[in-house]
């Protein structure tokens, strides 16, 4: 057999993450939203637009943990112990606004007060963290003989905290992207009116992300043409879709918020995303723990590897079929009948 | 006892997994139950039936996803805190767990969104689908998580190679070991008695408070038939399951019954004082003889016991005892529950059999106190190891710190318990109000799958 398992499973798993970051992105981002919204009624329209599917969007989380578990443990368990207090405090942020969902629509007054501000603050609180481990991974772990050696705190920085600012700012984005396809009238002009407000934030994050990526990791400002006094134009120009990506991303949520229209919002938030995380791949790529361990050190063994595979390649297609057929029963606006409770 | 990372991390993961197991030992049979209910009224057009579906779904969809987000939890907590342990394991149950992901998360979480809220976009048949579907996916993962479990608890089809890595030599083996089968079995009838208790009490309150509550005797009728059949058989699986530790793992059945000296017609200890310090049992209760009889099925059999095993390869003899008493006790009970209730059936007059409603009701929660003693008698019973033989618990434990780790354990402790005291309150408030309720908190009457519902909330701002 000549097929390249470690490369096959590295795609994979990016992929599984970056589905995670799109979807549960958006419903994530309508929490952050939330404390925004106006009426009892509103919130419970925008809590309806994603209960049908945010389980499902969350799975995507499972399948990017037990996946890196079984196609990389030694980049699972180098990661993990070296994030652990940002992990867990992403965990604890999905309990409380995962419970939410059906709590909330069980209270009583003090009740639903509490479980609102479960819901916000579970999903702000497990944005953050996400941003935290995001930024915790990129800015590197210290390993010694396969292991965490580092620092309990090495994960927290000022460069790791504006990582997570940033993905707090473009998950609101994705969140009121998601609110401007799915819902009409007054809810849709507020929404309209927070990507306003989120947009511009996004950009401005994103790009003193990057930047300051560059700073933290010279190796990554070397694959963009850094030579230490001035940009190698022909390694920047290589790369340079990445960034006119994510340009175009905002260009079409400014274009589609100008005109008022339904999806090109949340389209454009989704094309940001999608820059941001080649960004990241072309930064890091083969790497699974940044400049520390390899995709192909990190690997498991090649018959595990084989017979996940195997049942990959079956079922993958199978997931991503009946969870496209899902969005589809719910596609449409969303209306205030849409429970079951 | 003193609170290392190690020893914290091992009380975080056995709070975290035992509150877990909660969920999943009630929805796995609640989704099966769901499925019948929805089966029966769609092949017989019983109202009863799609009445109690739809409030049944209501408590479904509160334990689901509180099963969730803590599940969520187990599937990082592994690296976490358990780093050494998750790279050496890996190898081998990688696919395991990954495949539970795969085959069961994905399928659950998909089709429950059309379970719950499907009602107007699909049709009558394809929502019966959905329903199966979210059952078919609860027992499929039953089936990896318990796979990954039997192989850490009995592991074969793997190697060690030269520098002390695992490696798998024979998946079926990996999938298959020796104890999945009869674990397997002894799970998903512990979630169905589970239901069924639950499913039993809540309609049993309700007949307390309304003896004419058709709805409500249906269901009990139907609880007491599931556990009336299935209490019975779960023992003959606890005693087959039992047997084979017995055989595969002779210090863990050692430490289930007490046994310090190996022996013939070993002592049954109905209740004891076991000691690790003395190796001895402090005081006892005992049958003569009928130790052996019950762990073997002969009196003669000679009994390997703890002290067979090196002090430092000992479980918490106490712990993994009384578990096991706990276990069957109320195991006992249940059958006992099971045949009153079955009698009552044939003599008529349920309704009215006051006594045996609240002998139900306070059997309600008998079968997840019995499901967590059973996993404390699994997982205490195998220790020091957490791969049975190969990896001691011990050196099994990430480089993390004992402040995260106590941080982490305190918050889960507090996070739990609120979300522990909301979902027993509204999952209470909801049976309170039965089937039939159409007060404050359930603005719709009952309407059949793929018909509209009443669209209007029961009050200003009213969840969806």
């Amino acid at each position: 057999m000549s097929l390249d398992l470690p490369l096959i499973w590295a795609a994979i798993i990016a992929i599984a993450v970056m589905m995670y970051v799109m979807l549960d992105g958006f419903d994530l981002g309508i929490g952050i939203l939330f404390p925004f919204a106006r009426s009892p009624a509103e919130r419970d329209l925008m809590m309806a637009s994603v209960a049908p599917v945010w389980d499902g969007n969350e799975t995507w989380l499972v399948l990017g943990g037990g996946g890196l578990f079984a196609a990389f443990p030694a980049a699972y368990a180098a990661l993990l112990p070296a994030l652990y207090p940002p992990v867990l405090a992403m965990l604890l942020g999905l309990i409380l606004r995962g419970v939410a969902f059906e709590f909330r629509a069980r209270s009583r007054a003090r009740g639903r007060a509490l479980w609102t501000a479960a819901f916000a603050g579970g999903s702000v609180v497990a944005t953050s963290a996400q941003g935290l481990v995001l930024g915790g991974f990129i800015q590197g772990v210290i390993l010694k003989d396969g292991g965490f050696a580092g620092r309990p705190f090495d994960w927290l920085s000022t460069y790791t905290l504006l990582v997570a600012a940033g993905l707090v700012a473009g998950y609101a984005l994705l969140g009121a992207g998601w609110l401007i396809w799915r819902t009409e009238g007054e809810l849709q002009q507020r929404a309209r009116r927070w990507a306003w407000l989120a947009l511009p934030a996004v950009a401005v994050l994103l790009a003193a992300v990057s930047f300051a990526t560059l700073l933290v990791h010279p190796e990554v400002a070397a694959r963009w043409g850094w030579r230490g006094d001035g940009f190698d134009l022909k390694g920047l120009a290589r790369l340079s879709p990445i960034p006119l990506l994510g340009a175009a991303g905002l260009a079409l949520a400014a274009f589609g918020l100008r005109r008022r229209s339904h999806g090109w919002p949340f389209a454009g938030a989704l094309l940001v995303f999608l820059s941001g995380y080649l960004g990241l791949a072309a930064g890091f790529f083969p790497y699974v723990v940044p400049y520390m361990l390899t995709f192909r050190q990190a690997a498991n063994a090649d018959n595990a590897l084989a017979l996940l595979l195997v049942g990959a390649a079956i079922l993958l297609p199978a997931i991503i079929g009946y969870s496209f057929w899902v969005y589809w029963i719910f596609r449409g606006k969303v209306t205030a009948d849409a429970g079951y409770h | 006892m003193h609170l290392d990372a190690l020893m914290l991390s091992r009380l975080q993961f056995a709070f975290t997994i035992a509150f877990h197991i909660i969920f999943p030992s009630f929805t796995i049979g609640l989704a099966s139950f769901l499925a019948v209910l929805e089966g029966l009224w769609l092949s017989t057009r019983n109202e009863a039936f799609k009445i109690l579906y739809l409030f049944w779904i209501k408590i479904f969809a509160i334990s689901f996803g509180m099963g969730v987000v803590t599940g969520v939890v187990m599937s990082y907590e592994i690296g976490t805190n358990w780093s050494v342990f998750s790279a050496a394991a890996a190898p081998v149950i990688g696919p395991l767990l990954a495949f539970e992901v795969l085959t069961a998360f994905f399928l659950e979480a998909s089709f429950l969104g059309v379970m719950l809220f499907g009602w107007r976009k699909v049709g009558p048949r394809l929502h019966f689908a959905a329903t199966v579907l979210v059952a078919a996916g609860t027992l499929i993962s039953a089936f990896w998580i318990i796979s990954a479990n039997s192989w850490m608890q009995y592991p074969t089809g793997y190697v060690r190679l030269a520098n002390g890595a695992l490696r798998a030599v024979d998946w079926a083996e990996v999938i298959f070991s020796p104890t999945l089968p009869i674990r397997l079995v002894h799970m998903v009838l512990a979630a169905f008695l589970t239901t069924s208790l639950v499913v039993g009490a809540g309609s049993a309150w309700r007949l307390l408070k309304d003896p004419d509550d058709e709805e409500s005797c249906l269901a009990l009728k139907m609880a007491i038939g599931m556990f009336a059949i299935v209490a019975p058989l779960q023992l003959l699986a606890g005693d087959m399951s039992g047997k084979q530790v017995l055989e595969l793992q002779p210090a863990k059945l050692a430490a289930i019954e007490a046994f310090w000296d190996t022996k013939t017609e070993q002592a049954f200890h109905v209740v004891a004082w076991p000691d690790r310090a003395t190796a001895s049992n402090r005081w006892e209760v005992s049958i003569p003889k009928l130790g052996s009889l019950i762990t073997s099925g002969d009196v003669g059999t000679e009994i390997q016991s703890l002290k067979a095993f090196e002090p430092a390869d000992r479980s918490p003899v106490a712990v993994v005892f009384w578990a096991f008493r706990v276990m069957v006790g109320l195991g006992l009970a249940m059958i006992g529950l099971g045949l009153w209730g079955g009698i009552l059936c044939w003599r008529g007059g349920l309704g009215q059999a006051r006594l045996f409603l609240a002998a139900t009701i306070a059997m309600g929660p008998a079968g997840f106190v019995a499901v967590v003693a059973g996993w404390i008698v699994a997982e205490v019973g195998r220790q020091p190891y957490v791969i049975y033989g190969v990896l001691r618990t011990a050196d099994a434990v990430s480089p993390v710190t004992g402040g995260e780790v106590s941080a982490s354990l305190i918050a889960f402790m507090a996070i739990y318990a609120l979300i522990f005291t909301a979902g027993a309150l509204y999952i209470l408030r909801l049976i309170d109000e039965g089937p039939q309720a159409r007060g404050t908190s359930q603005p719709m009457t009952p309407r059949p799958p793929g018909y509209a519902l009443a669209a209007a909330p029961d009050e200003p701002g009213a969840a969806p």
